[in-house]
């Protein structure tokens, strides 16, 4: 079959387009792919590659401060997405059903943590902790609030984003029904409302999540001596040199991240697919 | 009976808790770093709020005005190259097939979700001089010597392959963060092009345009909006970046935040550190007024 002839606007049909294309993807990445590869050699000098070995992933399991570190970037993730979700939630709706005075400077103040740059936040939660003398030798996983106070805060505030946008699309008139239908407005709430909302919930606290699981700078400045994250354990790693130990390290937490995205977006995508059935 | 969410007592319990959380946990700890920024040092460890301006002052300084103004050119840069680079691969998304299209937009945002410490570290690993760039440069220059000394040519290369050095300096610096911030670029780019009326760039190159001028007097013109907002989203990011400058940068590729870390950790000078981070975040409210007076501008031209 001869393909059609490329168009005026077949811009993506075009050689050069494409070789563009691909070399942004290469960019992006041939450096992911090398570290993910590069774990699995059974090579120290990491350049030839001399053969597939797991070893680098049981050294990394040997490895306790590692894997304590990676203990702790969990148990702070679920802690700081299970509270960011409540609050951004509320956020959401609050801001999606109320009007009341000075709403758009609220917004506004909303949107600073998700604005101003992660170094400013690092030292504000640095000297905010140093000023009130939050306690540091508290055991653990208490130990790890400070950290977690931190991440709730800078991820509040995109999973309100997120939840308000799911609201946008909800039909009043489903309301309006349950309501003529003799229900409540608590039934309305919990057996409409919330429903509703449940895709978007899932996707906010998967990216708070995400943020809490990623973030480096921030909790820099929060952890102390007893309160490694894996960020900040890797950062210690990669200042000395670049091991493979790292790369398997690395690579087990992309994996991680990069299901829970998948998930999130293909989520997002199902409901939105739905909601243009159920609105068509 | 009034709905449920017109009683004011739904508003406050749903008001009360993120508010108290924001003004307890943030607002209140940047309020703390902004009066730091006007205290004197007191001693080794102590402070002391006097109001005085010597700490802004200090930032004017010929030293720390070489290190901002250091920063504003690696972040704009940035900005350019992401553009330059972001702009074809936008376009390329905007008019793939459908079946592509998310597929290849997928494809430009996963890499923004691998953690950024892990990303520069890759990079790391790609760019040292035992790194993969070298590694495939020598293999390159290995053929090439062979084959020059073929046809007679031996030598023409040098004795011996010399690795780059392609960390540790600015150069790193930018390649760091352009691979970094390049999805938010393409992002808005490609929502921008997306909206665009295809009708209008065929009736240009109806009219007798090339392509390069309906480029640039249709296209581009109707992608402003999201230019705009593009080169913000990557210059706001750029401008604060810590992480690449520190692990990707040599000694004289220091940027405002790597300058705000070491006051807090290492030399121990709060009130400057604090002043300094709020210049920061005063240059980028300003990156931000400036995005949404052109976006204004803009709409005021359409509709007039």
């Amino acid at each position: 079959m001869a393909r059609a002839p490329i168009g005026p606007l077949d811009y993506t049909r075009r050689t050069w387009m494409r070789l563009t294309l691909l070399a942004t993807f290469v960019f992006l990445y041939a450096p992911i792919a090398t570290l993910i590869a590069f774990s699995f050699n059974d090579s120290r000098r990491n350049i030839v590659w001399r053969g597939f070995t797991l070893k680098y992933y049981e050294q990394a399991l040997d490895n306790e401060d590692l894997i304590e570190a990676f203990v702790n970037s969990l148990t702070i993730a679920f802690a700081s997405t299970l509270i960011a979700t409540v609050l951004g939630t509320l956020v959401a709706v609050l801001l999606w059903r109320f009007r009341f005075p000075g709403k758009v400077g609220y917004e506004g103040a909303m949107a600073l943590p998700i604005v101003i740059p992660e170094i400013c936040m690092g030292v504000a939660m640095m000297a905010f902790f140093a000023r009130i003398g939050w306690p540091s030798d508290m055991v653990w996983p208490f130990s790890l609030s400070a950290i977690t106070i931190a991440h709730v805060s800078f991820s509040f505030p995109f999973v309100a984003v997120v939840v308000r946008a799911r609201l946008e699309g909800f039909n009043r008139e489903l309301a309006e029904a349950a309501q003529d239908l003799g229900a409540t407005e608590w039934q309305v709430f919990r057996d409409v409302l919330i429903p509703f909302m449940g895709p978007g919930l899932v996707a906010g606290a998967l990216l708070a999540f995400t943020l809490s699981l990623d973030d480096f700078v921030i909790t820099f400045f929060t952890s102390g001596p007893n309160t490694v994250t894996f960020p900040v354990k890797v950062y210690s790693m990669v200042r000395f040199s670049v091991t493979p130990e790292v790369n398997a390290a690395s690579t087990v937490l992309i994996v991680l991240t990069v299901a829970l995205t998948v998930t999130a977006l293909w989520l997002q995508h199902r409901t939105r697919i739905k909601t243009a059935e159920t609105a068509g | 009976m009034d709905p449920w969410w017109r009683h004011p007592l739904v508003f406050w319990v749903l008001g009360l808790p993120p508010t108290a959380w924001l003004l307890g946990f943030f607002l209140i700890p940047l309020g703390i770093v902004w009066l730091f920024s006007f205290a004197e040092l007191r001693g080794v460890i102590g402070m002391e709020v006097t109001g005085t301006l010597a700490n802004y002052a200090r930032a004017l300084d010929p030293l720390y005005l070489e290190i901002f103004g250091k920063s504003f050119l690696f972040a704009g840069m940035t900005t350019v190259v992401s553009l330059v680079a972001g702009f074809p691969v936008a376009m390329a998304i905007v008019f793939a097939s459908p079946r592509w299209r998310p597929v290849l937009l997928l494809l430009v945002i996963l890499p923004f979700w691998t953690n950024l410490l892990i990303r520069t570290y890759a990079l790391i690993a790609v760019l040292r001089i035992r790194g993969f760039v070298n590694f495939s440069l020598e293999w390159l220059w290995e053929r090439g010597d062979w084959g020059l000394a073929l046809i007679g040519l031996p030598g023409v290369l040098g004795d011996r392959f010399e690795p780059l050095e392609l960390l540790y300096n600015n150069t790193a610096v930018v390649i760091g963060l352009v691979y970094v911030h390049l999805p938010f670029m393409v992002l808005p780019l490609y929502a921008a092009l997306e909206r665009l009326d295809r009708s209008l760039i065929e009736a240009a190159l109806d009219l007798g345009a090339s392509q390069w001028t309906a480029f640039r007097t249709v296209i581009v013109p109707l992608a402003f909006p999201g230019i705009v907002s593009g080169a913000i989203l990557v210059f706001i990011p750029a401008l604060g970046s810590f992480l690449t400058p520190d692990l990707l940068g040599g000694t004289d590729s220091q940027m405002i935040a790597n300058v705000i870390e070491r006051q807090f950790k290492g030399a121990n000078d709060w009130p400057f550190g604090a002043a300094l981070s709020f210049l920061l975040m005063y240059l980028t409210f300003g990156a931000l007024a400036l995005r949404a007076v052109l976006s204004r501008g803009r709409s005021a031209m359409d509709a007039g």
